[in-house]
């Protein structure tokens, strides 16, 4: 590559496959072993209204997106001028011939926010252009060029070749053709987009041959008429093995690894693809060689609520299997009185907790990170949970299968928080590894072990941790209640069993704490002798660390604490690494700077630096890296707020 | 040896108000599961929150006291975990038809075999009486402060729009009917409710004992009550769908039956299709593997702790590269 790295963005309306090109794109890029991050944005809305997908093509290996467009591939007249400016020196902007003639402000899927700060920026930049081509004529003061591609041409060529008399039934291939363009003017090796084609549309050989067609009819009209880009995307072939996943589908292998073998959900944006994922896949192989088995499967169950969700995967639970539920904001918060019930019962259910823009309906489609309070607070009253945050996709697959030993050790409910930009961004990277998931079940009994003896559920042990045993296991009984319990499980509202079966419950989040070893609750990055310490938790990890990595080549001293588990927190380690540091710096995706409330809390260490993003976009690593070194150069207020994204 | 009444009870004090319908609700399920030989451990009763809820604390079997009106997704997980359980779903009128009415509904869906029982008093006992879901429109029982101004809802009616493929109606106070009904409920292949009329003798002075017994209703020809209730089998009634075409023809003769109410109860078997798959044999369909080795008896590690689920067929999916 001329570049070592490489951003294209395809846009247009919902509807009109700006995913389904993204991922051709994207995986063609992988074939030519190159790297990926894609991040995809969307309105909440099905038909219509503008979505896009950033792909990040890179040598190495990223975890974060960048401000930049290099290549914008648009749809539609709305995509260019929501994302115009956004196209660096020396890009392109790839659009329909026909949209160059469309008057801005006459684009009906505007909303007054929008075109009033399209009027601002207008003014302050000085311009006043009616049509897209005016505006792309004035972008073009900055080296940002205009190859507009004849779509209605090109899918006239293709439906006389076809035979299709209708063209409105063409008109969803568009994005066939913006693609073909885009790797033509790039001048990409046509036979991965090809191969990429046909991965996506596996078994319609009909669409395929279609698309094939569309793809070539556009690819060799920018050889022909763009001339040079200036920049050719160069393959790098590789051996190694990668993979290319989106968030909610390593969540889902993660569960598959760690055991799960029952998933509840009730429909929820961006939660929802998880669960569709395991549905697909819900019959599994077993290794036979470790078990004489008949096959494995999960069942998934979409309920009619997330009341039902959460307390559906809790029964699941008590027959001794792993069982989860994924959601999102809206869906914990009816969750959260079940959540309770499973505390107070000692369930080990796992609830995964995709976050998104909040509160209440909030931005469903959008980016967010202000649920951590929520979680270590979720329910009326004291029982422990442990929260489990990733910080990229490898994690939420490790994560996934080790939430349920957490469960199990110290049988209480575990939430594993993700948020928006994992769940629905895309990555290559190398295959995971199953054989680094270990599995470990607790004290959970057969009835070999309870066989002639009395059992009781709630048996009070040294460890707070009474043997679990499976409902239906022959020659027991017990019993479960919300109320408060004695150890059998039966209704007790005497103050003395009330004192100690609460601390027993209370105790276990003690013994999680003296257990869990530092590095399964922190990652730690950057120089040991660090001037600086930033402190974040979930997806912004990609872009601290490439900015970070940029500021210390600058010669900054910085180190990186990734809380991984906020609950119980790591406190000593935390106080000790914050301690040694001159500016303390906090990074999440909400107002009020949640982890530096639960470090502030528990160690009373306060953070120095706030920057804080909540406009329902995921940090990209420029305005990290921005932040930061503002910062560094002792420039910046205590509290920074973020704003990039479209 | 032969499992006794004895074999089903627990020391733990019954604490019901005196007279409470829900004593006979408890001799019927622990009668029930004796005459089916059911084995302690081998039951789970699920209940939700109410007074109803503390049946499982008095009954020797695994026993979930759930959340207000949670029963049915406590108990669908557990049988879709374990399909080898013989599930019972406890549920009040308030707790099942109100608060929990949306799980109600949707577990007619399924078809899981499994049995309801919903006690029907008309009244919030345990937060001192307020009117139900079931309790008719006008109707001022002891502890209303005014006459109820909701209509009361028909839970039969539900439970056959729902898809329920057994569903009866008992009384708490005739513990034989309510006995062998259960069992029916239990025996059912699929998805079984019972409403158990119940007298609240505490805070429901309208819908009571005498008030069932027709005690205000004396025939004038014998001088005795007429008792509101009666059952259906004893009038010809048979609400089993014994092939496809007679389905809908059940159905509506049921609908009709549910209609009942006032001087005239009917109690007994309303409706019962067996023909309609469970949610096991649908899921079978799918996973052909689910029945023999449901998820509660997979293994999912090796004794060193491995996991022994493989994803490589997804992983290949998604491969890229190499």
């Amino acid at each position: 590559m001329i570049r070592d790295e490489f951003v294209w963005m395809a846009g247009g309306p919902q509807g009109s496959g700006v995913d389904s090109a993204a991922n051709i794109f994207a995986r063609a890029c992988c074939y030519g072993g190159l790297h990926v991050y894609g991040k995809r944005e969307y309105h909440s809305n099905i038909k219509g209204l503008h979505s896009y997908f950033h792909i990040r093509i890179s040598q190495k290996e990223v975890a974060a997106d960048l401000d930049r467009v290099d290549l914008l591939c648009t749809f539609d007249a709305e995509s260019v001028v929501r994302h115009v400016w956004e196209v660096a020196p020396g890009g392109g902007i790839i659009c329909d011939a026909e949209a160059l003639k469309t008057r801005i402000f006459d684009i009906p899927t505007w909303l007054r926010p929008f075109t009033e700060e399209l009027r601002k920026t207008l003014d302050e930049r000085g311009i006043r252009p009616e049509t897209v081509g005016d505006l792309l004529n004035e972008v073009k003061k900055n080296n940002v060029r205009t190859y507009a591609v004849p779509y209605m041409d090109l899918l006239k060529e293709v439906a006389a070749e076809i035979g299709e008399e209708k063209l409105s039934r063409l008109t969803r291939i568009i994005n066939v053709l913006a693609l073909g363009a885009s790797s033509g003017l790039v001048d990409y090796d046509k036979t991965y987009v090809e191969k990429a084609i046909k991965a996506i549309f596996g078994d319609k050989p009909k669409i395929i041959s279609m698309n094939l067609l569309a793809l070539g009819k556009a690819y060799d009209y920018a050889r022909r008429n763009f001339g040079d880009f200036g920049f050719k995307l160069e393959p790098v072939p590789t051996n190694e093995k990668r993979i290319f996943i989106q968030g909610t589908q390593a969540v889902a292998l993660g569960k598959l690894v760690g055991g799960c073998r029952l998933q509840t959900y009730y429909p929820i944006t961006p939660a929802a693809d998880e669960s569709e994922y395991l549905e697909e896949n819900e019959v599994l192989e077993l290794e036979k060689s470790a078990f004489e088995s008949a096959g494995g499967s999960i069942i998934v169950m979409q309920t009619e609520d997330e009341i039902a969700a959460i307390n559906m995967a809790s029964g699941a639970v008590l027959t001794g299997i792993r069982a989860a539920t994924a959601t999102s904001g809206p869906g914990f918060s009816l969750m959260v009185e079940g959540l309770g019930w499973a505390g107070n019962n000692e369930v080990p259910v796992v609830v995964t907790h995709y976050q998104r823009g909040a509160p209440s309906t909030g931005l469903p489609t959008r980016h967010g990170q202000s649920d951590l309070q929520f979680a270590l607070h979720a329910s009326h009253g004291e029982f422990p949970r442990i929260i489990l945050c990733s910080g990229d996709i490898e994690e939420c697959f490790y994560d996934a299968a080790r939430a349920f030993n957490y469960a199990e050790r110290y049988q209480t409910p575990v939430i594993h928080l993700i948020d928006k930009a994992l769940a629905n961004s895309n990555k290559s990277c190398g295959v995971f590894d199953p054989t680094q998931v270990r599995i470990e079940r607790g004290q959970l009994l057969t009835e070999a072990d309870v066989k002639g003896k009395e059992y009781e559920r709630f048996e009070f042990t040294e460890s707070a941790v009474s043997p679990r045993l499976p409902l239906g296991t022959p020659g027991a009984v017990f019993w479960n209640t919300g109320d408060e319990h004695d150890e059998q499980g039966h209704i007790s509202e005497e103050p003395g069993m009330r004192t100690r079966m609460y601390e027993k419950r209370m105790r276990k989040l003690e013994t999680a704490d003296k257990e869990i070893p530092v590095q399964e609750r922190v990652n730690s990055f950057g120089d040991s002798d660090a001037d600086a310490t930033i402190v974040s938790w979930g997806s912004p990890k990609g872009a601290i660390l490439e900015a970070m990595d940029r500021l210390r080549q600058e010669g900054y001293k910085m180190s990186f604490l990734q809380v991984r588990m906020p609950h119980p927190l790591p406190k000593e380690y935390i106080a000790e690494v914050l301690g040694k540091t001159k500016k303390k710096i906090v990074v999440e995706g909400n107002y009020g700077a949640q982890l530096a409330g639960i470090i502030r809390e528990q160690t009373g260490i306060a953070m120095d630096y706030f920057v804080l993003k909540w406009n329902g976009r995921p940090v990209s690593a420029d305005e990290v890296y921005e932040a930061l070194k503002l910062i560094m150069q002792e420039k910046a207020p205590r509290r920074q707020v973020l704003t990039h994204g479209t | 040896m032969a499992l006794k009444l004895t074999d089903y009870r627990t020391p733990v004090f019954v604490d019901w108000c005196p007279g409470c319908g829900d004593f006979g609700i408890l001799s019927a399920v622990q009668m029930a599961l004796v005459d089916l030989q059911l084995p302690p451990s081998g039951v789970v009763i699920f209940s939700g929150i109410g007074c109803h809820a503390k049946l499982p604390h008095f009954v020797n079997a695994y026993g979930v006291h759930t959340l207000h009106g949670r029963t049915l997704p406590f108990a669908v997980g557990a049988k879709l975990a374990n399909p080898g359980l013989e599930v019972i779903a406890v549920m009040g009128d308030g707790d099942g038809l109100g608060i929990g009415a949306g799980h109600f509904v949707n577990t007619g869906r399924r078809n899981i075999d499994m049995t309801v029982l919903i006690h029907d008093n008309g009244v919030y006992g345990l937060t001192k009486g307020q009117a139900s879901p079931t309790l008719k429109l006008g109707l001022r029982t002891k502890s209303l402060p005014k006459p109820n101004i909701n209509e009361g809802i028909n839970p039969i009616a539900i439970a056959l729009a729902a898809g329920y493929t057994f569903i009866a109606r008992s009384y708490a106070y005739d513990v034989r009917h309510l006995k062998e009904t259960i069992k029916k409920g239990i025996q059912h292949n699929g998805l079984a409710v019972v409403i158990i009329q119940q007298p609240c003798p505490t805070y429901n002075d309208i819908n009571t004992k005498e008030w069932y017994g027709g005690e205000d209703h004396i025939d004038p020809a014998t001088g005795k009550p007429v008792p509101r209730l009666y059952r259906l089998e004893e009038t010809g009634y048979d609400g089993v769908v014994h092939n496809p075409e007679e389905a809908f023809q059940k159905y509506l003769a049921a609908l009709t039956k549910a209609q009942e109410w006032g001087d005239k109860i009917p109690m007994g078997v309303f409706y019962q299709n067996e023909l309609v798959p469970t949610y096991q044999e649908r899921i079978s369909q799918r996973i052909p593997t689910y029945l023999e080795n449901p998820p509660a008896k997979q293994a999912i590690s090796d004794p060193s702790g491995r996991p022994v689920t493989s994803i490589e067929r997804m992983l290949e999916q998604l491969r890229v590269t190499g």
